[in-house]
C-alpha cells in the first residue's frame, strides 16, 4: 500500500515543458491526435482546470480524442512516461471528478461524439462516450423508448461522464440509476488495451461483472469508449401534483402510504421552507412559506392508471394534512408546478453567490431525522442551508450558499459539511447518493467503509493500475487529506 | 506575473461578478463558438473563468484573454441560459476595455475596425455622404459587375479583405440621396392618434436600410402613431461599448439623451422606437454606461421609453393584413435578433406578427441561436463567422423557406451573405420584418 501512494504521488506537476522530455511527450502526441485537438496554449490549460466544485489545478496538456484507438494510445504512452491522465466529459461533476490534480494529460472525452444508435428491436442503445445525455432521452423518445436516468445536468452532462459517475436523477425512485441500464462497455483499460465488457444482452453472468464495477468508478480503472445502454418502453403519459405540509414528519408518512398503497411515483421531489422563502423572493409564485416541507409528484404509465393513481395521491396527502394540492390539467400548467423546483438555484444563488451542494443518502424511515439535524447543523453555524432532493430514495441535497471570499464564513461551511458527512453515515446512509467521491469526498471513505473495506478497493485499483496514473487523487484519500471548500 | 498590474486590471474587469458563476456548465449548450470551436477555452464558463485569472494576476500574458474574448460574439444567449444570472455581459464589455487599453488589433483588423467605430460616431453630414458614395457606387455597376465578372472580382479580392469584399456585395440597394431628403420628419397619424413616438433612425441602419426605416414609420402611422424622427440622435454607441470604449459609447449616449429631452420640451414622447435589434438593446441599457448618479437617472428615464418597433405596433391599434395569393404560397422563417431576445426580451411580439400575417411561418431549429453577424464580429473574425453562418444556413435549410425574416441590420446582411454563399439566392430573400408586414398591408405614405 504504501508504495503504490508513493508511485502515485511521485508523479507530481510533471514540469512539461522546456525540456527534451516534454518536446518529445508533444511531438508523440501530435503523432496521435491532429493540432486542432492538441491544447497547449496557456488559455486553454486554464480553461480545463476546474470542474462545477473546487480547485483549481492546471494539466500540462489536454488532447481530444474522437477514436478508441487514440484513447488506447494515449494512455499508453502516459504509461510510457508516467504521466497522470485526466478523463473529462463537459465538467459538471460536483465532486471533483475532472480535475486534473496531478497535472499532466486531461484527456477530453467530449468530441467523441459521433455514435448514437436507437435499436428498437434490441431495445438498446449504443452511444459514444461524448453524447449528450438528454440526446440520448431525445432520440430513444422519438422511437417510443425511454432511457429512464435523468441527472438534472442532462442537458450538458456526457453519457461518459454520466456512466463514470454512475449519476442519478429524480427518476431513481422508481427506475434505479445509471448503473441499472448499462448492459455494456468498451474501456481503454489504465494500461491501455481495450476490453469490453458485458454485451447486448440484458441477462449475462460470464465472468466477473466488469461492467458493474467500472460505472460508478469515476475515470480511475479506465477510459470508457462506447457503451451499450438498456431502453424500455416509453409510459404513454404522465401527471404531476403538488402537495405542502406544514410538518415535515407529515410529508415523510405521506409517501411511506403513497409506495405502501402500490402506487410508485416516477418522481418525488421535496423542497424545504427555505427553499420556498427564496423562490418566492425570486418568482412570486404563491408558496405557503410557512409551510415545512413540499412535495412535488410526478406519475407516468397508463392514462387510465395514471389517473386513478392521482386521486390515490391526493386522498392520501389530504390524509396527512396537507395543507395545499395542486394539480395540472395542460402540458402548460405541469410546467407551471415544476417551476418552484426549477427556480430553487437561482433563488438561492440570490442569496450568495457561492453554492456547495452536497449529496447525502439516508434510508428512507431516516429523511425526518436527517431532515432535523440539517436544520440544527443550519442554526449552530449560522449559514443560509437550505434542503432539496429525492425524498423518494433517500437522497438529499443540501445546499449551503455563501461566499467563497469570506474566509471566516468558508471555515463554518467546511465544518458543517463534515457533520452533514457524518450524519448520513450515523443514520446509516452515505455520503454521495449521486455526486461521486471525487477529491471532496475522499477524506471521508474510511469512515463509511472501514479499514478492510479501503483496503478491498485499494488493492483492485492497484492490479488494474500498476502505475497509478488513471486519475490520480480521486476517491482515495492521499493521507492527511482534509475537506477544503476554496481554490487554495 | 505582475502583482501590481493585476490589483488595476481588478478595478477595470468586472471582477466580483465571475464569483456568480458556479461553473455548472449549463451555458455550454447554448453558446454558438462552443458548438464551432470545440473546447471550453471558447465558452461562456471558460471566458468567464480567464476573466478572473486574469483579474488575479494568474495568466503570463494577456494574449491568452485576448484569444478566447476576441472569438466571443457577444450574443448573451449564455445569459438566458443561466441558472443564476450570471452578468456575462458585463464581464465580457470590462475583458473588451481591458484588453483595448493594453493591446491593438492587428493590421487589418485594426484598419477596418478603426474605419467602422470612426464613421458611426460620426456626423450625420458624414454618414449621408457616405450613404451617398455607396448609392453611387451601387448605380455605376460596379458590383454588379464584380459580382458577375471573376476578373473583376479577383482584382478586388487582391485590394480588399475578403470580409469586406463579402459584405458589400450583399448590402440591398441603398435610397438615393434625393429620397432621404425628401423623408418626412414628422408623420402624423392615419387613424386616431394613439401615441405620440420619436424614431430612433440609428447609422448603420439609415445608411443601409433607409427604406426599412421610413416603412417602420408609415407602420406606425398606420397603427395610430404620431411619428417624429429624433433628427438629433445619432449612433447608439453599441459597437463602441462592446469594443472597449466606455468613453465614447456614453458620448454617443449623453446625445442621444439630450435629443430626446429637447423633443419633450413641447410635447410628450411616449415611446422612442426603433426598428434594430442590436441597438434597440444598447439603447435600453444606458444606465450601465454612467457612474455619475444624474446621468444614471437621466439614462433611465431615456432607457425606459424606447422600445423596438414591434413591441409598439403590438400594443397600438391593429394593423389589417391582406393575403395575395402570392404571399400564400411563400414559406417564411424568422431569424431573432439575439439582442432582441436576450437583452430587450422581446421574443413574443414579432411572432405575433409574423403569424398573423401569413399561414406558412415554419420555425427553424435553433433560431435563437446567433447566426454570426454580432455587430462587427463578421467583420473582424471573418473565418469564425463564417463557420457559424454555415450552421445556421444548414438550420435555415430545413425549413424550405423562401424567405427568412430579420429585425437587425447586423443579421440581415449575414443572412443575406448565408444565401449568396449557400447558392440560394433565386429561391430565398432576406427581409426585415418591418419590409415584410408593409408588403401585406399595402401601405400608403402620408406627409
Amino acid at each position: 500500500m504504501e508504495d503504490y501512494e508513493k508511485t502515485e504521488a511521485s508523479l507530481g506537476g510533471c514540469e512539461m515543458y522546456g525540456n527534451e522530455r516534454s518536446d518529445e511527450i508533444i511531438r508523440e502526441l501530435r503523432a496521435i491526435v491532429d493540432d486542432r485537438r492538441l491544447l497547449t496554449a496557456e488559455e486553454h490549460l486554464n480553461s480545463y482546470a476546474f470542474d462545477a466544485s473546487f480547485g483549481y489545478y492546471l494539466p500540462d496538456v489536454v488532447v481530444q480524442p474522437v477514436t478508441t484507438d487514440e484513447v488506447a494510445q494515449i494512455v499508453r504512452l502516459a504509461n510510457r512516461y508516467l504521466i497522470p491522465i485526466t478523463p473529462r466529459g463537459q465538467s459538471t461533476s460536483l465532486s471533483g471528478g475532472p480535475l486534473p490534480v496531478k497535472g499532466g494529460i486531461v484527456i477530453d472525452m467530449s468530441r467523441m461524439n459521433d455514435k448514437l444508435i436507437i435499436d428498437d428491436e434490441d431495445l438498446v442503445a449504443i452511444v459514444s462516450p461524448g453524447i449528450i445525455t438528454a440526446h440520448i432521452h431525445r432520440a430513444a423518445e422519438e422511437k417510443g423508448l425511454m432511457y429512464p436516468p435523468d441527472p438534472s445536468s442532462s442537458h450538458v452532462s456526457t453519457i461518459g461522464g454520466n456512466l463514470a459517475e454512475n449519476s442519478g436523477g429524480p427518476r431513481g425512485l422508481k427506475y434505479g440509476v445509471t448503473k441499472d441500464y448499462v448492459i455494456g462497455l468498451e474501456v481503454v483499460t489504465p494500461t491501455g488495451e481495450v476490453i469490453r465488457t458485458g454485451g447486448r444482452t440484458i441477462k449475462n453472468v460470464t465472468g466477473y461483472d466488469l461492467t458493474k464495477l467500472i460505472v460508478g468508478s469515476e475515470g480511475t480503472l479506465g477510459i470508457i469508449t462506447e457503451a451499450t445502454l438498456r431502453l424500455i418502453p416509453l409510459p404513454p403519459a404522465k401527471k404531476t401534483l403538488l402537495a405542502c405540509f406544514d410538518q415535515l414528519v407529515d410529508s415523510g408518512r405521506a409517501i411511506t402510504a403513497i409506495l405502501a398503497s402500490g402506487i410508485v411515483p416516477a418522481k418525488i421531489e421535496l423542497m424545504d421552507r427555505y427553499c420556498m422563502e427564496a423562490v418566492e423572493k425570486y418568482e412570486p409564485s404563491q408558496l405557503p412559506v410557512d409551510a415545512e416541507a413540499l412535495l412535488l409528484f410526478e406519475l407516468d404509465g397508463h392514462p387510465a392508471a395514471i389517473a386513478d393513481e392521482l386521486h390515490q395521491v391526493e386522498r392520501i396527502c389530504k390524509e396527512h394534512h396537507a395543507r395545499m394540492i395542486r394539480t395540472a390539467n395542460d402540458e402548460a400548467e405541469e410546467e407551471q408546478l415544476w417551476r418552484a423546483r426549477k427556480l430553487v438555484s437561482p433563488a438561492i444563488a440570490r442569496i450568495k453567490p457561492t453554492k456547495i451542494a452536497e449529496d447525502i443518502c439516508v434510508p428512507k424511515s431516516k429523511i425526518a431525522e436527517a431532515f432535523a439535524r440539517l436544520q440544527q447543523i443550519r442554526h449552530r453555524y449560522g449559514l443560509q442551508l437550505v434542503v432539496f432532493g429525492h425524498a423518494g430514495d433517500g437522497n438529499l441535497h443540501p445546499n449551503i450558499v455563501c461566499d467563497v471570499r469570506d474566509k471566516e464564513e468558508m471555515k463554518r461551511v467546511e465544518a458543517a459539511v463534515e457533520e452533514i458527512f457524518k450524519l448520513a453515515i450515523e443514520l446509516g446512509g452515505t455520503l454521495s447518493g449521486e455526486h461521486g467521491i471525487g477529491t471532496m469526498k475522499a477524506p471521508f471513505m474510511e469512515m463509511e467503509l472501514g479499514e478492510q473495506g479501503m483496503h478491498f478497493m485499494q488493492q483492485i485499483k492497484r492490479a488494474l493500475d500498476p502505475n497509478g496514473i488513471m486519475n490520480p487523487g480521486k476517491i482515495f484519500p492521499t493521507p492527511g487529506q482534509r475537506l477544503v471548500l476554496s481554490d487554495e | 506575473m505582475n502583482k501590481r498590474a493585476s490589483e488595476q486590471w481588478k478595478q477595470v474587469l468586472a471582477y466580483d461578478d465571475t464569483f456568480q458563476c458556479i461553473q455548472c456548465g449549463y451555458c455550454l449548450p447554448a453558446c454558438p463558438t462552443y458548438e464551432t470551436m470545440q473546447s471550453e477555452t471558447h465558452s461562456p464558463r471558460g471566458r468567464i473563468n480567464l476573466v478572473k485569472a486574469t483579474a488575479e494576476g494568474n495568466l503570463n500574458s494577456i494574449e491568452a484573454l485576448a484569444n478566447s474574448i476576441d472569438k466571443c460574439l457577444g450574443c448573451l444567449a449564455c445569459e438566458s441560459a443561466c441558472p443564476t444570472g450570471v452578468p456575462y455581459g458585463k464581464i465580457f464589455d470590462s475583458a473588451k476595455m481591458l484588453l483595448a487599453q493594453h493591446r491593438k488589433p492587428k493590421g487589418q483588423k485594426r484598419f477596418i475596425q478603426g474605419i467602422l467605430l470612426r464613421l458611426v460616431k460620426s456626423n450625420k453630414v458624414w454618414q449621408n455622404l457616405a450613404a451617398s458614395v455607396l448609392w453611387l457606387v451601387q448605380k455605376s455597376g460596379l458590383l454588379t459587375l464584380a459580382k458577375r465578372s471573376h476578373t473583376w472580382n479577383r482584382l478586388l479580392a487582391r485590394i480588399l479583405p475578403p470580409s469586406v469584399l463579402a459584405f458589400t456585395l450583399v448590402i440591398p440597394e441603398v435610397s438615393s440621396p434625393v429620397t432621404r431628403w425628401k423623408r418626412p420628419k414628422v408623420w402624423t397619424s392615419a387613424k386616431k392618434q394613439k401615441y405620440t413616438v420619436a424614431f430612433f433612425t440609428g447609422c448603420i441602419m439609415d445608411m443601409m436600410f433607409e427604406q426599412v426605416n421610413r416603412q417602420s414609420m408609415s407602420l406606425l402611422q398606420q397603427s395610430g402613431c404620431e411619428v417624429i424622427v429624433l433628427q438629433q440622435a445619432g449612433c447608439c454607441g453599441a459597437l463602441h461599448a462592446h469594443a472597449g470604449d466606455r468613453e465614447t459609447a456614453a458620448r454617443l449616449a449623453r446625445n442621444n439623451i439630450i435629443a430626446l429631452e429637447k423633443l419633450e420640451r413641447d410635447r410628450k414622447i411616449d415611446f422612442v422606437v426603433n426598428a434594430a435589434g442590436g441597438c434597440g438593446a444598447m439603447l435600453q441599457q444606458y444606465e450601465s454606461l454612467f457612474d455619475d448618479p444624474q446621468w444614471k437617472k437621466r439614462a433611465h428615464y431615456f432607457s425606459v421609453k424606447n422600445k423596438d418597433i414591434s413591441e409598439v405596433l403590438k400594443r397600438a391599434e391593429p394593423l389589417h393584413f391582406a393575403k395575395s395569393e402570392q404571399q400564400s404560397s411563400e414559406t417564411v422563417t424568422y431569424q431573432p435578433s439575439c439582442h432582441m431576445t436576450n437583452v430587450q426580451k422581446n421574443v413574443t411580439a414579432p411572432l405575433h406578427f409574423i403569424r398573423s400575417a401569413c399561414d406558412n411561418f415554419q420555425a427553424m431549429p435553433g433560431a435563437d441561436r446567433c447566426c454570426g453577424s454580432a455587430g462587427i464580429y463578421n467583420m473582424m473574425e471573418y473565418e469564425a463567422s463564417m463557420e457559424i453562418l454555415d450552421r445556421k444556413m444548414a438550420s435555415v435549410r430545413t425549413t424550405n423557406a423562401s424567405t427568412i425574416i430579420t429585425t437587425n441590420p447586423g443579421c440581415y446582411l449575414q443572412m443575406k451573405l448565408g444565401v449568396e454563399k449557400h447558392q440560394l439566392h433565386d429561391r430565398v430573400r432576406v427581409v426585415h420584418l418591418s419590409e415584410w408586414l408593409a408588403e401585406h398591408i399595402q401601405l400608403t405614405e402620408h406627409e
